[in-house]
Order: C-alpha cells, then sequence, then structure tokens
C-alpha cells in the first residue's frame, strides 16, 4: 500500500480528503442557491471564495510539515500582537471589537489563533518527551489562556472557545494522564460560578435561553424555535429543495450564514441530514487516518487537533441550530456562506495534506 | 526538575510515545462517533419523533387566521337620508413583535410620515392593552400622499403595513349625536362582555344611543380569510376565504328635517324637543342642545376636546330629553283636570272662586297664583286656558296624594319609558310611600297642594312629557316610544321590526272626560284668552297644548318674581305640551327651555315650527309673534 502512490501524492494533495471536502463545497452550493433565495450573485461570490480557499489549500500542502514546526512560534507571536491591537485599535462590529485594518485588509486575527494556537502546543509537546508531566500540561494551559482570554474580551465566545478546544485537543492527544485530565475537569466544573461571573449579560441570556427557549418565543429564544421548527418540519425526507417554508418566509434567521443547517434539514429531511453527517465524518476519519500515519509527534498531534478542531466546528454548529448547546456564532465548515473562517479552515486541511504528501517512503 | 526532564528524555521510547498517541486518536475517533451518534439521536427526535408538532408550528407560522371584520349598518332617517355612514380610511399599524429596534423605526418612519407626540401617545396606549389581533395603530386617516411615500419606503420598516378600514362616519355630526349616540374603540370594559370571535377584526363599538342599543344587529358578522405570511408577517397569499356579513341597516322614524327645525328653533338656548308619532310611539324628533360632534369621538377624543364638552358650563354631553329631570309645571294641569273629572271629585261645569291665592284650612300659608289679582270665579277650562294656580291647589287638595299617584302613574311619570336608547331615567311622581322610603318623612298636605301646579317634588324628562301628551291625545293609548323602525337584512333586505312591549290603556271610564280636557287645552292655543294664544294665530290646523313654567328658585312669601334681577341660570325653565291636529293627532311635542322663562312665549313657538314641519312639510311662514301677547307671569 504503502510503495502505491497516487498521482495526486506527487501534487501534495491526499485524494480522499480533496473528494470530500469538493462534496461538501458541492453541498454548500446547492444550499446556498435555496437559503439565499435563489441569488445566483450570492452563489458566484461563494464559488469564487472555495476557489481561493482550494488554492490556499493546495499552496500550504506544498510547504513541508517541518516548515510550519519552525513558524509555529513566530506565528503564535505574531498572532498575540495583533490581538492586543484589535484590543487597542480595532474595529467594532455588532458590538464586539474583532476587525483589525491593515492596509486595504480587514481581518480577524483571532482567526489565525485558530491555527497558530494548536500548532504552538504541538510544537512546544512534540519536542518534548511524551506523555507532557504536570508542569509541562501547566504552560500549555497558558499557552492556550492568554490567547483566549484576549478573543474572549473582545468578546467573541464563540472563537474562542475553538481557540481554546484546538489547544485542548492536542494536549489531550498527547497523552495527558487521564487522573490529570479527570481533575482537570473537576476543577472546570468547580470554576462554572466564576465563569457565570464573568460573563456579559447577553452571554448569560443566551445561556439561558438555551436552558429554555420557549420561555421567550419572540425575543431571545426565536433563533433556535424557529431552526428547531424548520429542522423538525423536515421529517425523514424533508420539504424538498427550494421548499423550505420557514426559510423562504424568512422565520429562519441567518439562514445563509450560522443557520443554514436548518434551511437543510428543513429541505432535506433526516435522510440529507445523514448524509452530510456521513460526508463529515468520512473527512475527519481521513483526518484521523493521516494523524495516525503521521511520522513524527510534532505532525501527530497538529494533524490530530486541526482536525478535531474541524468535527468541534461541526458539533457546535449542528448542536446550536438543533438546540443542544447554547447559540454561539460559529458557521458550519464549508456549508456557511462567508469566507473568513473558510480561508482559516482550509489552511488546516492544506496543513495536513503536507503532513501526508511529506512523508519519507518506508521501507519494511 | 530540569534536570530530571532532562534525564527522562534521553529515555525517550519514540515507538510507546506513537503508540501512545495512535492509542489517543482511536479514542478520538470512538469520542467523535458517539458525539455524532448523539446529534443524530437529536435530529430523529426532531424529525421522526417530533415531527407532527413542529409540521404543526410550521404551518401555524406559515398560515395565519385573519379576521374580516364585517362592514358596519347603515342608519337612515324616516325618509331614507343617510345619518351614519362608513368612510374608507387608510391607516398604518405596527406589529410590535418584528421590530427590533422600535425608538429607531419609529424615529425613521416620521422623516417618512408625520406622527404627532398624541400618535405616539396613543399607540403606547394601545400597545400595552394589546388585543387579539397582532398589530397596534399607529397612525389613521394617512393623506395619498403620506401613502404613496410609506409605500416606497414600504421595505425599511418590516412590521409596519398599512391597514385599509371602514371608519363610522355621521354626516349630520351633532344634530342627531344625542339619539344616534356614536360608535368608539372598543374599551378593556367591553372586552370582558364581547364575543371574542365575532369581534376578532372589530375595532369599534357603538358606545351610546342607537348605536349602542342596536350593536348587535349593526355590527354583522366577522368574516375568516386563510393566509400565508411571512415573518415579517407581510401577506404573501390567500389560501381561503369565508367573507363577512355586513350589518344590518336600520331605518329610524326620525326625520333629519325635523330634528334640524327644532334644533334650529331652539338656537342657543340650553333645552330638549321631543316629538313623537302619538300613534305608535315613534320618535320623530329627539333635541337636545347644545350637543356636541359624535365624529369626534370615533377615533379616540382627544384630552382637549373632551375637557371642553366635559367641562362646558352648558353640558352639551347631557341629553336633556331623557336625563334631564325638570319640575312638569303647569303642563301637568291637564292630567290632573282630567283625574279630578274621572274620580267624579269635579265636574266641568263646577266652579271654583280664585282670589288670587290659596290656603289649607286652619293654615295661614298663602299659596299664590300667578296672577296676584286673580281669576275670579274659572270653571275647569278656564283653569287649564288661564293656567288657574288656586283651582289645581283646591283639586290637588280634595285629591289627595294617593289619589293624584295612582291616577297619573299610567300616563308614565316616575318610570322609563323604555325608549330604545340607553341613559333616561325615571323622573318623580312622589306619593307618600315614596317620601317614607325616601326621606323617613311624613307626607304634608302642602306638599299635595304644589304638586297640583306641577311643583315641589315631581319631577319629568321632556320625553316622559312628550309621552304623556301622546297618551292623551289618543285619549289614553299610551306606546313605548321608538326611534327605530325597521331593521333591513343588508343581505336579503328582509325587513324585522324592533321589539316593543305594545301599548297600554290609562284607565279613563268616561270617554267625555277626555274632550273636555282636550278641548279646554285647544283653548289654551286657539281660545282668545289662551297662555299660548299666540302660536294659534294663522295655524291652518287645530293645536290642543298646555304651558308651565318650572322654579329653579324659590321665592319667598310676599316677594315678587322679576325676571330682569334674576341670575340667568336661576330662571325659570319654559315648557310646553302639545299635540295636533287635535281632532286626529299626528304630532305630540314637548319642549323645554332651561331657564327660558315662560311657557307661552319661549316654548310654545318652537312646538309650533315643528307641528309645522311635520304637518305642512314647512316651517311657519312668518315667524311666530310672540309679543302680541302680555307676559304672562307665573302660570
Amino acid at each position: 500500500m504503502s510503495s502505491m502512490i497516487s498521482p495526486w501524492h506527487k501534487l501534495h494533495l491526499d485524494g480522499p480528503l480533496l473528494a470530500g471536502l469538493l462534496l461538501l463545497a458541492s453541498v454548500s452550493l446547492l444550499v446556498l442557491y435555496s437559503a439565499g433565495g435563489q441569488d445566483m450573485q450570492l452563489l458566484w461570490r461563494q464559488l469564487l471564495r472555495f476557489g481561493l480557499a482550494f488554492g490556499l489549500m493546495f499552496v500550504l500542502a506544498q510547504i513541508p510539515p517541518h516548515r510550519y514546526q519552525q513558524a509555529a512560534p513566530l506565528l503564535f507571536g505574531v498572532g498575540l500582537i495583533l490581538l492586543i491591537a484589535v484590543l487597542l485599535f480595532g474595529d467594532t462590529a455588532k458590538g464586539a471589537q474583532r476587525w483589525l485594518q491593515i492596509g486595504g485588509l480587514r481581518f480577524q486575527p483571532s482567526e489565525i489563533m485558530k491555527l497558530a494556537v494548536p500548532l504552538m502546543v504541538a510544537w512546544y509537546l512534540g519536542s518534548r518527551p511524551l506523555p507532557p508531566n504536570l508542569s509541562r500540561a501547566l504552560v500549555v494551559l497558558a499557552l492556550i489562556a492568554v490567547p483566549t482570554a484576549l478573543i474572549a474580551k473582545q468578546p467573541d465566545m464563540g472563537t474562542a472557545v475553538l481557540v481554546a478546544s484546538a489547544g485542548m485537543f492536542v494536549l489531550l492527544l498527547s497523552g495527558l494522564r487521564w487522573r490529570v485530565i479527570g481533575g482537570a475537569a473537576l476543577l472546570a466544573t468547580a470554576a462554572i460560578p466564576l465563569v457565570w461571573r464573568v460573563m456579559h449579560d447577553y452571554q448569560r441570556q443566551r445561556l439561558l435561553t438555551f436552558l429554555d427557549p420557549e420561555k421567550d418565543p419572540l425575543g431571545a429564544g426565536y433563533h433556535i424555535l424557529q431552526s428547531t421548527i424548520a429542522i423538525g418540519s423536515g421529517g425523514v425526507f424533508g420539504k424538498g429543495w427550494l421548499n423550505g417554508t420557514q426559510s423562504y418566509l424568512d422565520f429562519i434567521p441567518e439562514r445563509t450564514t450560522d443557520f443554514i443547517f436548518a434551511v437543510y434539514g428543513e429541505e432535506f429531511g433526516l435522510i440529507g441530514a445523514v448524509l452530510l453527517l456521513a460526508l463529515f465524518l468520512f473527512v475527519i476519519v481521513r483526518g484521523l487516518i493521516i494523524a495516525y500515519s503521521a511520522q513524527n509527534n510534532f505532525n501527530r498531534l497538529i494533524a490530530g487537533g486541526l482536525i478535531l478542531s474541524f468535527f468541534t466546528y461541526i458539533l457546535i454548529n449542528i448542536g446550536m441550530v438543533t438546540g443542544l448547546v447554547p447559540v454561539v456564532g460559529v458557521p458550519l465548515p464549508l456549508i456557511s456562506y462567508g469566507g473568513t473562517s473558510l480561508v482559516t479552515l482550509m489552511a488546516s486541511f492544506g496543513i495536513l495534506m503536507s503532513i501526508h504528501t511529506h512523508r519519507r517512503r518506508e521501507h519494511s | 526538575m530540569d534536570r530530571r526532564i532532562t534525564a527522562k528524555d534521553h529515555l525517550r521510547d519514540p515507538v510507546r510515545e506513537t503508540r501512545l498517541l495512535r492509542r489517543r486518536m482511536v479514542i478520538a475517533l470512538a469520542f467523535t462517533v458517539l458525539l455524532v451518534l448523539v446529534v443524530l439521536g437529536r435530529l430523529v427526535y426532531l424529525q421522526v419523533i417530533n415531527h407532527e408538532r413542529y409540521i404543526t408550528l410550521s404551518k401555524n407560522n406559515q398560515i395565519s387566521i385573519v379576521s374580516l371584520p364585517p362592514a358596519r349598518g347603515l342608519i337612515y332617517d324616516r325618509n331614507g337620508v343617510l345619518l351614519a355612514q362608513n368612510v374608507p380610511s387608510f391607516g398604518l399599524e405596527v406589529i410590535p413583535e418584528q421590530v427590533q429596534d422600535m425608538s429607531a423605526m419609529l424615529a425613521a418612519l416620521q422623516g417618512v410620515i408625520n406622527i404627532t407626540d398624541a400618535d405616539l401617545k396613543r399607540f403606547q396606549r394601545l400597545r400595552s392593552q394589546k388585543r387579539y389581533s397582532k398589530g397596534v395603530q399607529l397612525r389613521q386617516h394617512l393623506s395619498e400622499e403620506e401613502l404613496a411615500r410609506f409605500a416606497v419606503n414600504r421595505p425599511r420598516f418590516p412590521g409596519v403595513d398599512i391597514t385599509a378600514g371602514m371608519v363610522r362616519y355621521y354626516p349630520h355630526a351633532e344634530l342627531a349625536a344625542h339619539a344616534l349616540g356614536y360608535v368608539a374603540r372598543i374599551s378593556e370594559d367591553d372586552l370582558a362582555q364581547l364575543d371574542p370571535i365575532n369581534y376578532s377584526g372589530s375595532t369599534h363599538i357603538g358606545k351610546t344611543g342607537v348605536e349602542k342599543t342596536y350593536e348587535d344587529v349593526l355590527h354583522g358578522t366577522v368574516g375568516f380569510e386563510q393566509v400565508e405570511t411571512n415573518a415579517q408577517g407581510r401577506l404573501l397569499r390567500v389560501l381561503q376565504r369565508t367573507p363577512s356579513q355586513t350589518g344590518d341597516t336600520l331605518h329610524l322614524n326620525l326625520d333629519i328635517q325635523l330634528q334640524s327645525v327644532a334644533a334650529a328653533a331652539l338656537g342657543q338656548q340650553r333645552g330638549a324637543v321631543v316629538a313623537l308619532d302619538p300613534a305608535n310611539g315613534a320618535v320623530l324628533a329627539l333635541v337636545s342642545q347644545p350637543a356636541y360632534d359624535p365624529n369626534l369621538f370615533v377615533n379616540g377624543i382627544d384630552s382637549k376636546d373632551y375637557n371642553a364638552l366635559n367641562h362646558s358650563p352648558d353640558k352639551p354631553l347631557y341629553n336633556r330629553a331623557l336625563r334631564g329631570q325638570y319640575p312638569p309645571g303647569s303642563t301637568i294641569k291637564p292630567f290632573i283636570g282630567l283625574g279630578g273629572l274621572e274620580l267624579g271629585v269635579i265636574t266641568e261645569q263646577q266652579n271654583t272662586f280664585c282670589p288670587g291665592w290659596f290656603s289649607l284650612k286652619g293654615h295661614q300659608h298663602r299659596y299664590r297664583d300667578w296672577n296676584p289679582k286673580g281669576h275670579g270665579t274659572v270653571d275647569l277650562e278656564r283653569a287649564i286656558v288661564e293656567s288657574c294656580d288656586v283651582y289645581f291647589y283646591t283639586l290637588a287638595d280634595i285629591l289627595g296624594i294617593t289619589r293624584l299617584h295612582s291616577f297619573l302613574s299610567p300616563f308614565g311619570f316616575g318610570q322609563k319609558t323604555g325608549i330604545d336608547i340607553g341613559g333616561e331615567l325615571p323622573g318623580l311622581l312622589p306619593s307618600a310611600q315614596w317620601k317614607r322610603r325616601a326621606r323617613q318623612q311624613p307626607w304634608y298636605p302642602g306638599e299635595t297642594v304644589i304638586t297640583g301646579i306641577g311643583q315641589g317634588y315631581m319631577l319629568t324628562t321632556p320625553l316622559q312629557l312628550a309621552v304623556a301628551s301622546a297618551t292623551l291625545a289618543m285619549r289614553g293609548t299610551h306606546s313605548t316610544p321608538r326611534i327605530v323602525a325597521e331593521i333591513h337584512d343588508a343581505a336579503t333586505g328582509h325587513v324585522t321590526l324592533p321589539e316593543t312591549p305594545g301599548s297600554t290603556a290609562v284607565p279613563v271610564k268616561d270617554g267625555r272626560n277626555w274632550d273636555s280636557v282636550i278641548a279646554a287645552m285647544t283653548q289654551v292655543v286657539h281660545g282668545p284668552r289662551g297662555t299660548a294664544r299666540a302660536i294659534g294665530i294663522k295655524s291652518p290646523y287645530t293645536i290642543a297644548g298646555k304651558t308651565g313654567t318650572a322654579q329653579v328658585f324659590g321665592i319667598k312669601q310676599g316677594e315678587k318674581y322679576v325676571q330682569k334681577d334674576i341670575d340667568l341660570r336661576l330662571r325659570d325653565h319654559a315648557l310646553f305640551i302639545a299635540f295636533a291636529p287635535a281632532e286626529h293627532p299626528r304630532i305630540a311635542v314637548a319642549v323645554l327651555v332651561e331657564n327660558g322663562g315662560h311657557g307661552g312665549s319661549v316654548a310654545a313657538p318652537i312646538a309650533r315650527k315643528v307641528m309645522d314641519q311635520y304637518l305642512l312639510g314647512k316651517p311657519p311662514a312668518e315667524p311666530v309673534d310672540t309679543g302680541s301677547i302680555d307676559p304672562d307671569l307665573n302660570e
């Protein structure tokens, strides 16, 4: 098997992963056509974004993984500086400071951290013996906590959670002992009241609404209620493409972005949802295989951390739309309309492909 | 510590580490699959187990039931003149749930259409007392220009909609206000009593007058429309429709022309005119002056206008015809005279000497006649024609309060007439029993004496006087007054008559007694000494009438009532009751002019104008001369 080199490998692309991603992009365009009210302009814009993002993935796949290892501390440092800059000079949009304008470019430094944090943690742990002892684990926690806190302060809870979890996945994959994990979990549970106190009012409200959405059906609970109605009314077979009444009659909020899964669930039903989940699972399993077959600890850790982050995005988004987790602004990876998170996501798939296609030939 | 780590570094076992990491990846995969299964479970819960519930919720989102309020029934007068109609009106409605930032939206909207502070205040009030329908009215009576401007800007205002509706309009404004009443916005109190389904689309309800009494037939039946709406509440298409049924049309007995003549005859004076068809109790005119414009109330009167109406010393909101309770004064005399004849206490020819005063046996107190010189020897006819007080003091004293009470009762005194509009007061027909109950005092004979000339405790409304004179005109047949003549079904044209208790008869055994009293009343107008002889001049038909003056304020013994010395609001009320033609009565009238002075000179000419209009189709050619007779000081 290892002697077989597919033509994709010469281009440093992983065939199965690429196929999965292209299929997801096709699904995205299909749903967006319906969710966007059959607006071809919107579709072209998203297609362009896919083109650019896949292009970036291709470029990043050409760079050998040890370069990422070398660049990790620099990327992390630059990311931190930019995060501080955001807090000092950032643009405010929708009540949160997230954007930084440099030249003509406007971007969210927190997006960089989605890659920089797991890279930094993998860099730190990858060159040291595993499993990490307590003091290294504490260093890793500090590496995660500082950018997370800066992002949470913007405030951007969704990204903070994703950045923190990306770092944590690397730490967990590194073989951190179960009793340490257990102890940390207990501590985290004990810290919940403290977290509650430092939360913003709107964040508390979101949490309360999540716990009981029907208490305020026309206020804060509206989004969750309407998206669950959309999905539930889809049934097993769905109402059919372009036939989602909840979507067409404007009942689903943010229906091309964060709540696109509600449109999908309404129009394609349980069968469609299972197929989409299977597609996602296929990409995740492929990512884990890449991590499994990686040849050094850094590569294993970063590949595993990135693919688990991808899963986390999916879980949080679908969980939110189906009312399983509180509303946090996380788009459904590869499906939602928008470019910012797509770029980060495809960059991480570029790194995965780089890891898989730059392996030394193994002669057994 | 670092040393120990370094020592361990030398012991790094790549194979063991690889195994550890790979084991963790398998665990991660297991967790991933587990969590995907949880999500799948949730989807099954939503899409399979609770599918029915969510499909219903989705349908409820998609389809709404819209009430189609019925058009309110029209109201016509007896000659087919429109008195109450519906005119189209465009307004703006806000669905608060669909407005994200209310104050920002209102501020932006003010750039497009004119919204006054009063509009905003009303909007906030309506918003706080929200009812079945989701929309809250913000503006009404949009102009064509505002309508166009909003239509262009409409996408900027989700949750704001144009409403097209019909609004009640009373083309004759204050002319028939006290009879017609008005509709106004449904209040919280109304809500508790309404049928919530039939009124689900209605905004207005009859508050007073005919509009209130006949609310059930005027309102009509609500219709429904199943419509598809989007999340902003915009109507996309109609799925099913059950049309509403227009309320019934009312044809009144009221003659708006007659009403107008009566109001004009009263002019600026405060007072009331009620004209009835004595044969059936049909209310031909019901005027209370001053009146108000009912159109002000339809869309919520503003507090400035309301205070002006409510605090005016002339009380324009006060329905004098139904609620004004006045001593009947001398207008009661024909009824008492009839009672004397019927009960055999007097005969038509029997004379009484009038020295200008009357005293009860064994008492010093002198009950004065309006004519201090006295009328000399008077029989019943002269007593009525000249309105001799002493004759009736004497008669009342002989009859006693108990017999007076039981004889006058069947004419309707002291009881509500049962007219088909609300709010009337019963007046007061006193009796010894009443005084013991209400005042815990015995009845004194002197009180009977003054009851004989319609003073003292006795109180009547102008409507009661009209009914009593109609009863007199019909020789004892008493009908309940009715403003509404016919109810026409708007769709089928089917005619129903309003409920009426039917007529009752006043127990008078000897028919000649009616002749005597009516003959005397005819002489009041047509006789050379009649107190209302001025209005009888050149009248082509015979009028039977009786003047009256009701004291507002008592004058001490020996003092003289000098009109010009009395404060305007303490002057006597002028009264006149009449019916015509005396032989075959077609109209009975009661006129009251508050603080008007003399019945003969002030109230009677008004009655003549009303009767001329009704019987001849035109008001008197020349003004009724009131200057040709001596002012009868205190008849």
